[in-house]
């Protein structure tokens, strides 16, 4: 499958919003300007770029997501000043400052929410995969992982139950390297996750994470294959997170140098930007000039995030029923 | 009107709302039974019986027998009911709900709260609680004040099979999660249960029987403890009133207040264990905002602080019984009498 201009430039602006976001989070959280904690995403942008541009637009198709959910979300299509001003617990955010950077959700066009227990998002596309099921919608309930969440009985009950009913579920294991600071390849018994998948039935594989182009191919002929009956899948993207755990996560568990070597040799927006670039499919101006409207879009998600008012204190104790 | 079993009560609860709203999935362990077997199909109908024959009439694709994973279906009926369903799952006994307690206090009862109000989570989790049938400590508890205790969820406790059928028609029509408690002693009790459909409202608390001296506020089959008790009392010239709240949350505290302010005694009895239970929770409320009423001390009746037992003699000891219950009035009443 090879993607058209349009495609090309929709994937790049996905990747480059979700870095700018989080780079700019970053820088954020350092100044002191943002409450609780976050999860950054950068350096695994093709992922979640890669992986939702499959997914047809609305609510037919769902997204389950992790912690570390700022990527998905904006693949998906959430608003992303509303994020920003949730992320912020402002006014206007998009769960109303109630749910914060562990919580974004966005159930009218599929977003199922980021979710704060590693795991527990895997049992949730499965029920989206099961009225996709019963309403015979068509749908396709993808759900991303970490590698922590890939040891969690949540998650192998939700393998099972899915192959149990055929049920239309992607499993996405991002594997970034770190569950929290304990490395993935020390905590995934056996060491081989598409094999672990396997034994459930699940057919899967494993892809180069920092390559837009492969984790689309893959995730394509995965989906193609659950909408037509199939059943689950399984994709084992294999990547690095650039940034810690959370911020201020200090990081001394990581090897000297492993961050940097990553974001020269491996940066997934550099790899595609040299593909595009050197395949004569884009310019290097279409791709500067996503990157200057990206940049604005952020600085303006920022300030206006800075300017949102506070909640208002009555609202503490609404949205806790639909009635009461 | 004939009358039927609590099972009974139930199972016609199920056929209505799936005969009238296709979105009404069932999901559990054995719900059908027979599941991928090569003998009989819709063999158990669920531990108890009271989903039986659905699967006969709705298929395959509205029963799901699951398998013996909590975690992943209690799951799937959370993500089911966000986007469309409204789910009704077993969980088999309530003692279970540690290995589902991610998805029913992090997930379904915090989704609307964390999302801003802008998604509803329509799913009923039903499940088995009570001492009284030898089931000793790890299928017999009573733990909905675990669940009362967390926002977001509603919690249902029938005392009767009329309570039970409307009820649970209200559960399923409910837009929020609701965790809905069954008496396990109870699934053979008979009463009087319309054939049509009824619902019965949440929150709203039945006065089973009114009195003058004293508030008995019980929970589940300790409304008919109650009952029994009040009808020996009102032998000795002691008039009790008997209200059972229904739900414990919402919780109907008006009415309770309101008898209080009348009689100006409480009872409270729960077959839940003594800390951070209903008993207190209520004793509290009543201390507070209604201690001007109070004429004596509020008495609950409760088991002690142990998990339930095995051998019959001592599991009859940890329930509360209907001579605790007039001892503990007695207590209170005096020389009212």
């Amino acid at each position: 499958m090879t993607l058209d201009k349009d495609q090309l430039l929709d994937a790049y602006r996905c990747m480059r919003t979700i870095r700018m976001f989080e780079d700019r989070l970053h820088e954020e959280f350092m100044g002191g300007k943002i409450p609780g904690f976050v999860h950054l995403y950068a350096g695994e942008e093709a992922s979640a770029a890669g992986v939702i541009r499959h997914l047809e637009s609305g609510a037919k198709d769902t997204v389950g997501s992790t912690h570390r959910g700022h990527g998905h979300s904006i693949a998906v299509g959430c608003d992303v000043k509303a994020m920003m001003k949730e992320i912020y617990g402002r006014q206007g955010g998009l769960c109303n400052a109630k749910g914060g950077s562990m919580h974004i959700a966005d159930v009218s066009i599929g977003m199922l929410g980021a979710n704060g227990i590693v795991g527990g998002g895997t049992s949730l596309s499965c029920g989206a995969a099961l009225t996709a099921k019963v309403k015979k919608t068509g749908g396709v309930a993808v759900s991303f992982f970490g590698d922590g969440a890939f040891n969690q009985g949540m998650t192998l009950e939700s393998m099972n139950f899915a192959r149990v009913y055929n049920l239309p579920v992607l499993f996405v294991l991002e594997d970034n390297g770190y569950a929290e600071s304990t490395s993935s390849d020390w905590s995934i018994g056996g060491g081989n996750p598409v094999q672990r998948a396997a034994g459930f039935g699940i057919r899967g594989e494993k892809v180069d994470g920092h390559d837009f182009f492969a984790v689309d191919r893959a995730a394509g002929e995965a989906i193609k294959a659950i909408r037509n009956g199939d059943g689950p899948r399984f994709v084992h993207i294999d990547f690095l997170r650039y940034y810690g755990h959370f911020e201020g996560d200090a990081t001394t568990y990581r090897p000297k140098d492993e961050v940097k070597n990553e974001r020269k040799f491996n940066d997934p927006l550099n790899i595609f930007r040299a593909r595009v670039v050197q395949g004569d499919l884009l310019t290097e101006d279409a791709l500067n000039q996503i990157d200057d409207e990206v940049a604005k879009l952020i600085d303006e998600a920022v300030a206006e995030a800075r300017e949102a008012p506070l909640p208002d204190l009555l609202t503490l104790t609404t949205d806790v029923y639909v009635s009461y | 009107m004939s009358e039927k079993t609590f099972r009974e009560a139930l199972n016609e609860a199920f056929f209505n709302e799936m005969r009238r709203d296709e979105n009404v999935i069932l999901l559990g362990e054995d719900i059908a039974g027979g599941m991928g077997s090569g003998g009989k199909q819709d063999a158990w109908g669920g531990v108890l019986g009271a989903t039986s024959g659905l699967m006969t009439e709705f298929g395959r694709d509205r029963v799901f027998d699951t398998p013996i994973s909590e975690s992943a279906f209690i799951g799937a009926a959370a993500g089911a009911a966000v986007t469309g369903l409204r789910p009704v799952a077993q969980l088999m006994f309530v003692t279970f709900f540690g290995v589902a307690g991610d998805a029913i206090f992090n997930q379904m009862a915090k989704f609307r709260y964390m999302f801003g109000g802008k998604t509803k989570t329509p799913c009923v989790i039903r499940t088995l609680y009570g001492a009284g049938t030898g089931a000793a400590s790890q299928h017999s508890d009573c733990y909905y004040p675990l669940f009362t205790h967390q926002p977001g969820l509603k919690v249902v406790i029938p005392s009767s099979p009329y309570e039970a059928k409307g009820l649970m028609i209200t559960a399923i029509r409910d837009d929020d999660p609701v965790i809905f408690f069954e008496h396990q002693a109870m699934f053979g009790d008979k009463g009087e249960v319309p054939d049509e459909e009824y619902s019965i409202p949440f929150g709203k608390a039945n006065i089973v029987r009114e009195g003058e001296d004293v508030t008995i506020v019980a929970f589940g089959r300790m409304v008919q403890f109650a009952q029994k008790a009040a009808d020996e009392l009102a032998e000795s010239g002691v008039d009790c009133e008997v209200i059972d709240p229904r739900t414990t949350s919402p919780l109907d505290s008006d009415a309770i207040l309101k008898s209080v302010k009348k009689t100006g005694r409480l009872v409270v009895v729960d077959e839940a264990l003594p800390r951070c239970g209903m008993a207190s929770d209520i004793a509290g409320i009543v201390s507070e905002h209604g201690f001007e009423s109070l004429k004596a001390p509020i008495r609950r009746v409760t088991p002690q602080h142990n998990p339930v037992p095995f051998a019959p003699n001592l599991e009859k000891a940890h329930i509360p019984s209907p001579e605790r219950i007039i001892e503990a009035v007695k207590s209170i009443t005096g020389d009212t009498a």
